[in-house]
C-alpha cells in the first residue's frame, strides 16, 4: 500500500504479474495462429483466436499499471 | 521447462483436462509471486497493529477490492456455479438479495459503530458492548467456525485440482495450504490483503472469458435462456416444468422452482437472516474494511464492495447457465451432471459441481486454460488466507489474550498471530479430510452460517440500535439462538421411527457381468443386468428367496434382484453401482452406475447384505420436521436452512430482549462510541459530493432493484 514510504505499491505487483502472464499467453496465441493444433485439440471457437487478443488485452493492462505504479516513480512523488 | 513438460504429461494421463507446459507454467509463476508478496511484507509487518490490522492504513479502493476478494473462495466460483445449474437463476440471488442490501446496511449504519470504537474484532465489539461472556461465545465459535469454513475452501480446492490436473489430493490439499501459512504467517493481514487485491484481478482475468464465449457460442442471451428452459426437462426431469430464468416470479410456492422455496423463506431467510449475519457480522469480512484508514474509507469501500459483488455473477451464474445451455454429448443430446448422491456421479457421469471445469475445457486452450486454473487456485487460496489471518486475530485477541494470558507483550501476541496462522492452517487441512461428511460444498457453509453467524448478528445489531440492551441479555439471545440453530439441525435430521438410506447394491473391482441394453421406453440403456462373479455388497436390499442380511454365496439356484425395494413408508429404487467391471462375453472393462434396473445374481457370487435404520443422519431430511421449520415437507435443503437462519435469528431478537428488560442495562457513560444515540457521528457534509457513501449507497441500491425488476 502506498501510505509505508518505502513500500511497494500492490497495483505494481498486479501490473508484473498481469504483463507476464499476457506474454506468455499472446505468445503462445502466436503460435497456435502460425502453427494450428490438430483439429481434435482445438476449443471451441478455436478460429476467433481468443488466445491472442486476451493475451494483447492483458499486455496492455499489465503494462499500463508497470509504469504508472513502478516504485521509481511512486518515490518521486 | 523440461520439468514442466514431464509434470504435464504426467499429470495429462489421468485427469479430465491436459495442461501444456505453458499452463503449469503460469500457475508455477502464481505460487512464486505469493510467496514473494509474503517475503517482501514480513518487514512491514512488525508489531501486533501490523500484524492484525495492517496498520489500519488502507485506501477505500483496497479495502473494498480485499473485501469482496476474501469473499471469492472456491465456494463462490465452483459452488455457486453448481447451484446455478442446480437452481437456475435463483442461484444469483446470493449476489443480490442474499448480499447487496446487507453490505450497505454494513456500510452506512453499522461501520461507524464498529469504526468509532477501536475495536480488533467483532467479538472485540461484543466485549466493549456486552462484557467477557458475549466475548467468549463469539470468539470460540468464530475460531471453530473460520477453521470450519477454511478446511471447505481446502477440500474443493483439492477436489478440482484432482478433476483438472490429476493431482492427488491430498498433495494439492498440502502445498496449498502451506503456501498460504507461509505468506499468512510472514506478513499477517497486510500480506493477506495485498495477496486478495492480486487474486481479485486474476479470478476476473482468467474466468471472464468464459461467459463471454459462453454466450457467443449460444447465439447470445435469449438464444442461451431458451436452450436453458428446453433443456432442464432433459437434465433435471424431476423439476421439468420448474422456472430455471426468473428471479421472483416463480417463488409463488415450494414446487414451481427448482430450489424448493418460497418467497418467505427467499427473502426473510436469505435476505435478512443470512446475507445480514454473514455481511455485517462475520469477522473475516468486516475485518477487511474496519482497518481502512478512516471512517469514509471504511465505508467507501465497504460500498465498493457491494458494487463489485453485484458483478459476480457474470463469471458464476452465467457459466451454471451456460452449462444447462451447452454442454452437449457428441451424439448433440445435452450433456447430464448429476448431484454427488446419484448412483452414476463419479462413474459416467460428472456432477453438478463440476460445471465450471467443464466450460473451462470446453473453451480455453493452452495459456488461457493455465490462466483459468490459475484464477481458480487464487480464488480458493484467497478464501483460505482470508480465514486464516481472521482466525488469528479472533484467537490472540478473543480467546488467547482475555482467557489465558492478559499480559503478554505486544511482541508476545505478535508471535502468537504468527503461531496461530500456521496451527489455523493444520486444523483446517484436518478439517478437509473429515469434508467428505456432506454431499454439497456450499450447503456445508449454509449450516455454519445458521449455527454462529445469523444469532450473532441478531446480539450485535440490538447492541448497536439499542442502549437498553444489557450484557445478559445479550450473552443469553446469543447463546440460546446458537443452541436452538443447533437443536433445529438435529431436529431436521432426526428420525423417530429411523431413516433407512437408498437401497444400494456395489460391485466389487473385477467383477463379471452380463448386460442387456435397450427396451422400448430407453433405446440403448442397460435394461437388464445379470452378475456372474465377484462380490456384491447390498444395502436395504432384499432379494427373492433370501430377505435376510448376512454374508454368504449365492449356491445352485441364482437369486433375483428387484427393481425398487420396500422402505419403511414408500418404495425406493435400488441403485446398482459398478465403478470397475468385466463384460463376461466381450472380456471389455467397463463402468456403470444404474436405477430400477432388475438383476440376476449367479450362483458362486459373494454377497454381503446388511439392512440399516438409523435414527439420524446428517444427510437426510426428515419431511415431517422439515414441515415444522420450513412450512412445508416439500422444502428442499437450501428452504430449510433459509428458514433455520431465519428463526434462530427471531429466537436471538426475543430473547435478548426479554432478558433485557428484566435486568440491569449499562450506564450510559459505558456505552458511549459504542451505541447509537451515544455515538458521536463525523458530520456528512465534510467534504466533496462524490465522495459521500451516502450518494453511492443509493447509487448501488438502485442497481440492485433495477436487475432484481429486469430478471424478476
Amino acid at each position: 500500500m502506498e501510505q509505508k514510504e518505502q513500500q511497494i505499491p500492490i497495483w505494481f505487483f498486479i501490473g508484473a504479474i498481469v504483463l507476464i502472464y499476457g506474454v506468455l499467453i499472446t505468445g503462445t496465441g502466436i503460435l497456435n495462429w502460425l502453427s494450428p493444433p490438430p483439429a481434435a485439440e482445438r476449443v471451441a471457437l478455436w478460429q476467433l483466436h481468443t488466445d491472442l487478443w486476451w493475451g494483447l488485452l492483458l499486455l496492455a493492462i499489465g503494462t499500463f499499471y508497470v509504469l504508472k505504479f513502478k516504485p521509481a516513480s511512486e518515490r518521486r512523488k | 521447462m523440461a520439468f514442466l513438460s514431464l509434470l504435464a504429461a504426467t499429470a495429462g494421463s489421468s485427469s479430465m483436462l491436459h495442461l501444456k507446459p505453458v499452463d503449469l507454467l503460469i500457475i508455477v509463476i502464481y505460487f512464486i509471486f505469493v510467496l514473494a508478496i509474503g517475503f517482501y511484507l514480513k518487514k512491514f509487518a512488525s508489531t501486533g497493529d501490523d500484524f492484525f490490522m495492517a496498520g489500519r492504513k488502507m485506501t477505500a479502493w483496497i479495502a473494498g477490492l480485499s473485501f469482496i476478494s476474501a469473499n471469492l473462495s472456491s465456494l463462490e466460483t465452483m459452488g455457486w456455479s453448481a447451484m446455478a445449474y442446480q437452481y437456475g437463476m435463483l442461484g444469483a440471488h446470493g449476489y443480490l438479495i442474499g448480499a447487496i442490501p446487507a453490505i450497505l446496511f454494513l456500510a452506512i449504519v453499522m461501520m461507524p459503530f464498529y469504526y468509532i470504537s477501536r475495536t480488533h474484532s467483532v467479538p472485540g465489539y461484543l466485549q466493549l458492548r456486552y462484557g467477557e461472556g458475549s466475548r467468549s461465545v463469539a470468539g470460540i465459535s468464530f475460531s471453530f467456525m473460520t477453521i470450519a469454513v477454511s478446511g471447505a475452501s481446502m477440500f474443493a480446492m483439492a477436489k478440482i485440482l484432482n478433476l483438472l490436473l490429476g493431482w492427488d489430493m491430498n498433495i494439492s490439499i498440502w502445498v496449498a495450504s502451506l503456501t498460504v501459512a507461509v505468506y499468512v504467517t510472514l506478513g499477517g493481514l497486510l500480506s493477506a490483503v495485498f495477496n486478495e487485491v492480486l487474486q481479485f484481478f486474476l479470478i476476473w482475468l482468467g474466468s471472464l472469458l468464459i461467459p463471454i464465449l459462453g454466450i457467443i457460442h449460444a447465439g447470445g442471451w435469449g438464444k442461451m435462456m431458451e436452450a436453458v428452459q428446453r433443456n432442464v426437462a432433459v437434465i433435471h426431469p424431476a423439476v421439468q416444468n420448474a422456472d430455471f430464468t426468473s428471479l421472483w416470479q416463480n417463488l409463488g410456492s415450494f414446487g414451481s422452482n427448482p430450489m424448493g422455496i418460497d418467497w418467505f423463506g427467499m427473502f426473510f431467510g436469505q435476505g435478512i437472516a443470512v446475507a445480514f449475519g454473514y455481511w455485517c457480522t462475520d469477522f473475516l469480512q468486516v475485518q477487511r474494511v474496519i482497518v481502512a484508514k478512516d471512517l469514509r474509507s471504511a465505508q467507501n469501500g465497504t460500498i465498493i464492495g457491494a458494487a463489485l459483488k453485484m458483478m459476480v455473477p457474470l463469471i458464476v451464474t452465467i457459466p451454471g447457465l451456460l452449462g444447462l445451455a451447452v454442454l452437449m454429448n457428441s451424439d448433440g443430446s445435452p450433456m447430464v451432471l448429476v448431484p454427488e448422491s446419484d448412483p452414476r456421479a463419479g462413474i459416467t457421469h460428472n456432477t453438478f459441481n463440476d460445471v465450471l471445469p467443464l466450460l473451462m475445457g470446453k473453451y480455453l486452450g493452452p495459456g488461457l486454460l493455465g490462466l483459468g486454473v490459475t484464477a481458480m487456485i487464487a480464488g480458493f487460496m484467497s478464501g483460505m488466507a482470508g480465514n486464516v489471518s481472521a482466525f488469528a486475530t479472533v484467537w490472540t485477541h478473543d480467546v488467547y489474550k482475555p482467557l489465558i494470558n492478559k499480559k503478554g507483550s505486544d511482541r508476545h501476541y505478535l508471535h502468537m498471530g504468527r503461531w496461530s496462522s500456521v496451527i489455523g492452517v493444520l486444523l483446517s487441512i484436518a478439517t478437509a479430510y473429515t469434508l467428505f461428511f456432506f454431499s454439497n460444498i456450499l450447503e456445508y457453509l449454509q449450516v455454519l452460517v445458521f449455527f454462529f453467524i445469523v444469532p450473532l448478528f441478531g446480539t450485535v445489531i440490538l447492541g448497536m440500535l439499542w442502549k437498553r440492551a444489557t450484557p445478559a441479555g445479550g450473552f443469553w439471545g446469543f447463546l440460546i439462538a446458537i443452541l436452538f440453530s443447533i437443536s433445529m439441525w438435529a431436529f431436521v435430521h432426526t428420525f423417530p421411527h429411523g431413516y433407512q438410506p437408498q437401497p444400494k447394491a456395489t460391485l466389487s473391482r473385477g467383477a463379471e457381468v452380463l448386460l442387456t441394453r435397450g427396451d422400448t421406453a430407453r433405446p440403448g440403456a442397460i435394461s437388464y443386468i445379470s452378475i456372474e462373479s465377484g462380490t456384491l455388497d447390498l444395502v436395504n436390499v432384499p432379494l427373492y428367496g433370501h430377505e435376510r442380511g448376512g454374508e454368504f454365496t449365492v449356491q445352485e439356484q441364482p437369486l433375483y434382484m428387484r427393481e425398487v425395494a420396500p422402505l419403511r413408508k414408500t418404495a425406493a429404487p435400488i441403485q446398482i453401482l459398478a465403478p470397475e467391471v468385466v463384460v463376461a462375453n466381450t472380456r471389455e472393462q467397463h463402468k456403470f452406475g444404474v436405477a430400477a434396473v432388475p438383476a440376476r445374481i449367479s450362483p458362486g457370487v459373494k454377497v454381503r447384505s446388511t439392512f440399516i435404520s438409523r435414527r439420524f443422519d446428517p444427510a437426510a431430511f426428515n419431511p415431517d420436521h422439515v414441515k415444522v421449520i420450513a412450512r412445508s415437507e416439500k422444502a428442499k435443503p437450501m428452504a430449510v436452512n433459509m428458514y433455520s437462519a431465519w428463526w434462530s435469528l427471531v429466537v436471538c431478537l426475543l430473547v435478548t430482549i426479554v432478558v433485557s428488560l428484566f435486568t440491569k442495562p449499562k450506564p450510559d457513560a459505558e456505552l458511549k462510541n459504542l451505541v447509537m444515540g451515544l455515538t458521536p457521528l463525523p458530520r456528512e457534509e465534510a467534504g466533496a459530493w462524490y465522495q459521500k457513501p451516502l450518494l453511492w449507497a443509493g447509487v448501488v441500491f438502485a442497481a440492485f432493484v433495477a436487475i432484481n425488476l429486469l430478471f424478476w
